[in-house]
C-alpha cells in the first residue's frame, strides 16, 4: 500500500489497456490489499444475494404459471387475477432491484473504487 | 371470414392510405439520414467508428440502448401473443425485462471496464489466446445472423400489411432497400450515427407507443379492470385468457418449452452483443450503469404498455382476425392503431414499426463488422499490429457483406415468426457468450481451454438442437399458422428433439463444458491475469475513457 502512496503523481488520462503485463506485481498487490479486500467483499455481499433472489422469484413466477395455473387465476379485484399481479410484481421488483443497487453502489463501491483506481493509475507515474 | 378471403377484405379494407404510410416512413429515414452525415464528419479512428468516440452520455447511451433492444420482434410479436394468448404472450415480456438485472449487477461495469470494443477483448484480457478471441467473435456474427435474419423477416411482412405491397417482388425489393438504407447508416456514421438512429427511434417508438396505450385506455374509461373484461368478453375462450396455459399448457413438452424459453429469455440479454457492444460509447463504467438503469426505466413501462396493448387488440380486432390478417400475430399493433385512430395513427405506428427494424438492424450489422475486423482481422490474422485505418475500412467492408446477407436471408426467410426466431438468438447469445464472460470475470481457476469449450459447446449444441427441432421441420401449422416449421412440407420431419426452444439443454451444458474444460486442462490458470481482470473489473483502472481526450 505505502508503495503506491509514496508515488501519487498526477492521474493519467487515457491508459490503453493492452498496456500493463509488465505491471502485473502492481495489480496483484493491490490485490490484496484491504481497499480491495472491501471492495470484492461488498459487491459480493450485493450482488450475489441480489443476483439469486431475482433468479429465484423469476423462476417461481414461471414454474407456478407453468405447474400450478389453478393458483394462478384465483380471483383478486373483478377480472383481476394472482398471475396478472405477479406479472407485474416481477415488473416492481426489477425497478426496485435496479434503484437500490444504483443507490448502493454510488455510496458503497464508487470512493473505494476510485481510491484504489487513483492509487494504482498514480503509482504507474508516467 | 377465413383464409384468402379475409386478407383481401383487410388489405383493401386497412391498408387505405399506404400513401400516408409511406410518407411518414419517409420523413423518418430523411431526418435519420441527415444525423448520420451530421455526425459523420469525424470518424476515422476505431475509437470513432466502433464507440462513437465513447462520448454518449449515459441517458442518451439508456435511450439508444432501449432502441437497440425493442426490436421489431418485440413491438409486434408480444402485443400479438397476448392479443392472441392472453397471458402466456405475457410470459415473454416479463422475461425481457428481467434478464437486464443480470446485466445490470454482473455484466455492464466489469464488461465496461475490462474491453476496448467487443468480448473478445475481454476474453483476450483475461485469457490473452487467439483461438478464445476467434470463437468470440465467430459467437458474436451467429448471435447477430439469428437476430438479424429474425428482423428482416419481420420487414417481409410488415411490407405486405403496412404499404400495401402485396406482390413476392414488390415485398423483396422493400426489404432490400430497408437493407441499403441501413448499410449507409453504419457505412457513414459508424457507431455515432447508429446511436442517434436508436435514440430518434427509440422516442419515437416510446411516445407512439405511449399514445396508443393512453388513447385505448380512454376508450375503457381509464380502467384496466373494464378492458381485461372486455377483452375476455370478446376472446371467444372468456377469462381463461387472463391466466396461464392457452400456448404453453397443452402438454408436458409444451410445459417444458415454456421454462427452456424463460431460461433463454433472462439469461440471453446478458449475452446479447449488440447490448454489450453499447457499454464502450459512454465514457465509464459509471456512465455504464447509469445507461443500464435508464434501459430497466425505459424498458419497463414499454413492456407494461404491450399488456395493455395486447389486451386491448384482443378486445378491439378480435384475435381471430388477427390470425387471418396478413403477418398474423404480428399485425396486432398496426390493426389496433387503425381501430382506434383511423388511417394516421396506422400510419403513425406502421412508421414506427419499419423505424425499428431499421435501427435495429444498424446496430447489429455494426456489431458484427465490429467483432470480424477487431477479432478476427486484427486481433487474430494481424495478431495486433494492424494499422487502426485498415481495422476501420474492414469493419467497412464487413459491415456491407453483413448488410448484403441480411437482405439475401431475409427475403429467404419471409413468413417465419419472428419473436421464435429472437428467441433463438436468445438462446444462442445465453449458451455460447454468457458463460466465458462469468467465468472470465469472476472465476479464478478459469482457462482458455475451459472457455473454447464452452463457446464452442453452447454454439454447436444451440444450433444443432435447433436444426432437429420442430422449428426446422415437422410441424404442423396450428391454427393460424403463427409457427410454422422452417421447411413447411410436412412430410420432411427430422424433429428429434422436441421442444421449440434450445435453452434448458444448451444453457447449462455450455456452464458445464466451461467448467469440465477448465478442471481438466493441465495448465494452471494464469494468476496475475486475473489479478489484473479482477482489480480492472471493479476499480475501472487502465479502462478506456472517453470525453476526456
Amino acid at each position: 500500500m505505502t508503495l503506491f502512496q509514496s508515488r501519487q503523481g498526477s492521474a493519467t488520462g487515457t491508459v490503453a489497456p493492452q498496456a500493463g503485463r509488465g505491471n502485473a506485481g502492481g495489480y496483484e498487490a493491490v490485490r490484496a490489499s484491504r481497499d480491495f479486500w472491501t471492495i470484492k467483499r461488498r459487491f459480493g455481499s450485493f450482488v450475489g444475494p441480489a443476483c439469486a433472489f431475482f433468479i429465484c422469484w423469476y423462476f417461481l413466477f414461471v414454474i407456478i404459471a407453468v405447474f400450478a395455473p389453478d393458483f394462478m387465476r384465483v380471483t383478486v379485484l373483478g377480472p383481476v387475477n394472482v398471475a396478472l399481479c405477479f406479472g407485474v410484481l416481477q415488473f416492481a421488483s426489477t425497478f426496485a432491484i435496479a434503484v437500490t443497487y444504483r443507490r448502493w453502489a454510488r455510496r458503497r463501491l464508487d470512493p473505494l473504487a476510485d481510491r484504489l483506481r487513483h492509487r494504482l493509475e498514480g503509482g504507474r507515474g508516467q | 371470414m377465413t383464409g384468402p378471403t379475409a386478407t383481401s377484405t383487410l388489405a383493401t379494407e386497412v391498408v387505405g392510405k399506404p400513401a400516408l404510410n409511406f410518407t411518414i416512413f419517409a420523413f423518418f429515414v430523411a431526418v435519420t439520414l441527415v444525423i448520420a452525415i451530421s455526425v459523420a464528419r469525424k470518424n476515422d479512428s476505431a475509437t470513432d467508428y466502433y464507440a462513437g468516440g465513447r462520448t454518449f452520455t449515459g441517458l442518451q447511451n439508456g435511450v439508444a440502448t432501449t432502441g437497440d433492444y425493442l426490436s421489431a420482434a418485440t413491438f409486434l410479436g408480444t402485443p400479438g401473443l397476448i392479443a392472441i394468448y392472453g397471458f402466456d404472450g405475457i410470459l415473454y415480456a416479463v422475461g425481457f425485462i428481467v434478464g437486464w438485472l443480470l446485466v445490470l449487477l454482473l455484466v455492464a461495469e466489469p464488461f465496461r471496464n475490462t474491453g476496448r470494443y467487443t468480448m473478445g477483448d475481454v476474453l483476450n484480457l483475461r485469457l490473452k489466446a487467439p483461438s478464445v478471441r476467434a470463437a468470440a467473435a465467430l459467437s458474436t456474427l451467429m448471435v447477430c445472423l439469428f437476430y438479424l435474419l429474425a428482423q428482416m423477416a419481420g420487414a417481409g411482412i410488415l411490407v405486405s400489411l403496412l404499404l400495401g405491397v402485396s406482390s413476392s417482388a414488390g415485398q423483396d425489393a422493400v426489404v432490400a432497400v430497408v437493407g441499403i438504407l441501413m448499410i449507409f447508416y453504419v457505412l457513414v456514421g459508424g457507431m455515432k450515427a447508429t446511436t442517434w438512429v436508436q435514440i430518434v427511434k427509440a422516442t419515437v417508438l416510446l411516445a407512439g407507443t405511449a399514445v396508443t396505450t393512453i388513447w385505448l385506455l380512454s376508450r375503457a374509461g381509464f380502467s384496466l379492470p373494464a378492458l381485461l373484461h372486455h377483452a375476455a368478453a370478446s376472446s371467444g375462450s372468456g377469462t381463461a385468457v387472463l391466466s396461464p396455459g392457452l400456448e404453453y399448457g397443452v402438454n408436458a413438452v409444451s410445459k417444458l418449452d415454456l421454462i427452456s424459453l424463460a431460461l433463454a429469455l433472462v439469461l440471453g440479454t446478458a449475452g446479447l452483443p449488440h447490448i454489450l457492444m453499447r457499454l464502450y460509447t459512454v465514457p465509464d463504467a459509471r456512465e455504464a450503469r447509469r445507461s443500464v438503469t435508464w434501459t430497466i426505466w425505459l424498458v419497463g413501462p414499454f413492456y407494461l404498455c404491450t399488456f395493455v396493448l395486447g389486451f386491448g387488440a384482443m378486445w378491439l380486432v378480435g384475435g381471430k382476425h388477427i390470425h387471418s390478417a396478413p403477418g398474423g400475430s404480428n399485425s396486432a399493433v398496426p390493426l389496433l392503431a387503425d381501430k382506434l385512430g383511423g388511417t394516421v395513427l396506422f400510419g403513425i405506428m406502421a412508421a414506427v414499426a419499419f423505424a425499428t427494424i431499421l435501427a435495429v438492424v444498424a446496430g447489429l450489422t455494426i456489431t458484427a463488422s465490429a467483432s470480424f475486423a477487431h477479432d478476427v482481422y486484427a486481433g487474430v490474422l494481424r495478431r495486433g499490429e494492424a494499422e487502426p485505418a485498415d481495422e476501420v475500412r474492414v469493419a467497412r467492408i464487413t459491415a456491407a457483406a453483413v448488410g448484403i446477407v441480411a437482405v439475401i436471408g431475409g427475403i429467404a426467410a419471409k413468413g417465419i415468426n419472428v419473436a421464435f426466431l429472437v428467441g433463438l438468438a436468445f438462446a444462442i447469445a445465453a449458451a455460447a457468450n454468457l458463460p466465458s464472460i462469468l467465468y472470465s470475470l469472476f472465476w479464478p481457476r478459469f482457462t482458455a481451454r475451459g472457455a473454447l469449450w464452452s463457446i464452442y459447446g453452447g454454439l454447436v449444441s444451440s444450433i444443432v438442437l435447433i436444426i432437429f427441432s420442430p422449428v426446422f421441420s415437422g410441424q404442423r401449422k396450428p391454427l393460424g399458422g403463427t409457427s410454422s416449421s422452417l421447411i413447411t412440407d410436412p412430410h420432411i420431419n427430422f424433429a428429434f428433439f422436441p421442444l421449440n426452444n434450445p435453452g434448458i439443454v444448451a444453457i447449462p451444458l455450455a456452464f458445464f463444458l466451461g467448467w469440465l474444460g477448465t478442471v481438466t486442462d493441465r495448465q494452471p490458470a494464469d494468476s496475475a491475469r486475473f489479478a489484473r481482470m479482477q482489480v480492472r473489473a471493479l476499480t475501472g483502472v487502465g479502462a478506456e475513457r472517453g470525453g476526456r481526450s
